[in-house]
């Protein structure tokens, strides 16, 4: 059984939410089971969001996690929030575009990903920086294949929204 | 391999409804159900629905109630202090039985309370905030699909009985997100039969039949007392033959916990705690919380049972049809969080190790 319980925080805005519906919709995709839950509440832009993930070959019980294998801190507050909940030998994902400090854990694999200036550069697209961040966080902890984000992005992304199709694509393996 | 989609639960109990041939929607916004309505403002006049945004819950279910009464397959959709002001009409809709389905994506309470996910309208739903003896009847889904397949059941559930039918969702469902097969789209009855599929409807006359009167009000009592025994009988089919259940590993448990909803899987993930620390535990997970599935309880067992435990977000409410049921042949305790705050698997096992003196 390969369980991976993903936990994604940061500012409302950031495309917390869209990065763990696309690690959904992935997981789905390739027959497995999945649960995304958010947090909601009196919620606005530049407040905090986050959401979990649990991906799973069987039925998955709580769609709530108490510690998660793969963490992505968006923000700071989230990384000095959340990085506790990290299991020994998991993934960490910072937003290094925006997260000032480093990661106070020895025992975990730690990414540093410029979202933001990646998603400029070599993207050519900083709305993209969400997609570079899904793009690391799929390549580094192995919860969903690349392959599979073809079918996701063909399943999410519509008529007129077909168009952002290549520059997502491009975000995913931007990040080295 | 049939293909899923993931959906948010709001939105597969909207999808889920249009399908069952649901063509009336009339709600007022409240969270953590909003995704329903604004689904169901898109979507429902592509089938040939109507939507309406009441002006308040107490419109809204009397224009359900309006609706009903002309034959309609009716949805309304709120949240606990939603569902508490739509009482009255609910009272209403089983004295002159007619059916609705009702869906509650609970939060937390009393009173406007937090939107958290809460399960403490359990006694609103199960035993009624409207005067009078009715009953409604109650699904408790656990997940999003199941929640979905409840739904469209619902509607024949409630035609047939002739009665409101809730479903006991909470935020959780509401909000979250899994992969769903969305059962497939069923005929809507056309207006022209109506008539023929509801009897009682008020589709006009024509001066071809007797008129239909729809009235709640008898001013006779000895014809009320005759009325309520004679439509009584339908709340003791209901008994008999609507409970539903599903009960795991209840042979050789020491502790069997009782929970419904969202918080059975909370349960399921603290069962694997406690059974890899060497507690045998079993689930009675009640899918109907009214009708009470009494029969799930003759599956426990008596050789290695000491504890049965109520798992619930709320003071505890189920506790006490559990207790009923049992009739004293265990003791029963309580795990709960109330107010929107969540259990999580390992506080219910540490609580669990507790309630069982083990260290």
């Amino acid at each position: 059984m390969s369980d991976k319980k993903i936990f994604i925080a940061g500012f409302g805005g950031q495309g917390v939410l869209l990065i763990g519906q696309m690690l959904a919709y992935a997981a789905m995709h390739e027959g497995k089971e999945v649960t995304w839950m958010p947090s909601y509440g009196p919620e606005m832009r530049g407040g905090t969001a986050n959401c979990t993930v649990c991906i799973s070959d069987e039925k998955v019980a709580s769609p709530l996690v108490t510690e998660c294998d793969v963490l992505v801190a968006m923000n700071g507050p989230s990384l000095e929030k959340f990085e506790k909940m990290l299991v020994p030998g998991g993934h960490l994902f910072i937003n290094s575009s925006i997260v000032p400090g480093k990661a106070t854990r020895d025992d975990v694999n730690v990414h540093y990903v410029d979202c933001t200036k990646i998603a400029e550069e070599e993207v050519g697209n900083g709305k993209t920086s969400n997609m570079v961040m899904l793009g690391a966080i799929i390549r580094k902890s192995g919860a969903v294949s690349l392959d599979i984000m073809d079918t996701v992005f063909e399943d999410t992304l519509k008529g007129g929204k077909a168009k952002l199709i290549p520059s997502n694509k491009k975000a995913l393996t931007a990040w080295n | 391999m049939i293909k899923k989609k993931l959906m948010k639960g709001n939105e597969g109990f909207a999808i889920s409804a249009i399908n069952a041939g649901c063509r009336y929607y009339f709600g007022y916004p409240i969270t953590p159900q909003n995704e329903v309505p604004e689904y169901m403002s898109r979507e429902l006049a592509n089938y040939g629905g109507a939507f309406i945004q009441a002006e308040s819950e107490l419109a809204a279910i009397n224009m359900a109630y309006g609706a009903a009464a002309a034959g309609g397959r009716v949805l309304i959709t709120s949240s606990s202090p939603g569902i508490a002001l739509m009482q009255e009409g609910i009272s209403l809709f089983s004295s002159v039985q007619l059916p609705v389905v009702i869906i509650n994506v609970m939060r937390g309470g009393p009173g406007i309370g937090s939107i958290q996910p809460s399960q403490a309208d359990y006694e609103q739903v199960t035993r009624g905030g409207g005067n009078g003896d009715y009953h409604t009847i109650v699904y408790a889904p656990a997940s999003i699909q199941e929640a979905m397949n409840m739904i469209y059941k619902a509607f024949d559930v409630a035609d047939e009985y002739r009665n409101p039918v809730i479903i006991a969702a909470d935020g959780m469902l509401g909000q979250m997100m899994e992969p769903v097969v969305i059962p497939e789209m069923k005929e809507a009855i056309t207006e022209e039969r109506i008539s023929e599929v509801k009897p009682y409807a008020l589709t006009g006359h024509k001066n071809k039949r007797a008129k239909n009167v729809i009235n709640s009000v008898f001013l006779k009592q000895e014809m009320l007392e005759d009325y309520l025994n004679e439509y009584w009988k339908k709340y003791i089919k209901a008994e008999e033959e609507l409970p539903e259940w599903e009960n795991t590993k209840l042979e050789g448990a020491e502790v069997v916990f009782v929970a419904y909803g969202s918080t059975s899987r909370v349960v399921i993930e603290a069962m694997k705690i406690l059974e890899a620390e060497g507690i045998k535990t079993g689930l009675i997970r009640p899918k109907t919380i009214w009708p009470f599935p009494k029969k799930a309880f003759d599956e426990i067992d008596p050789e290695t049972t000491k504890k049965v435990i109520s798992v619930e977000l709320s003071m505890g409410q189920m506790i006490n049809d559990v207790k009923l049921v049992l009739e004293g042949k265990y003791p029963v305790e309580l795990i709960n969080r109330v107010g929107g705050m969540l259990l999580d698997p390992i506080e219910v096992a540490e609580r669990t190790k507790k309630i069982m003196e083990v260290k």
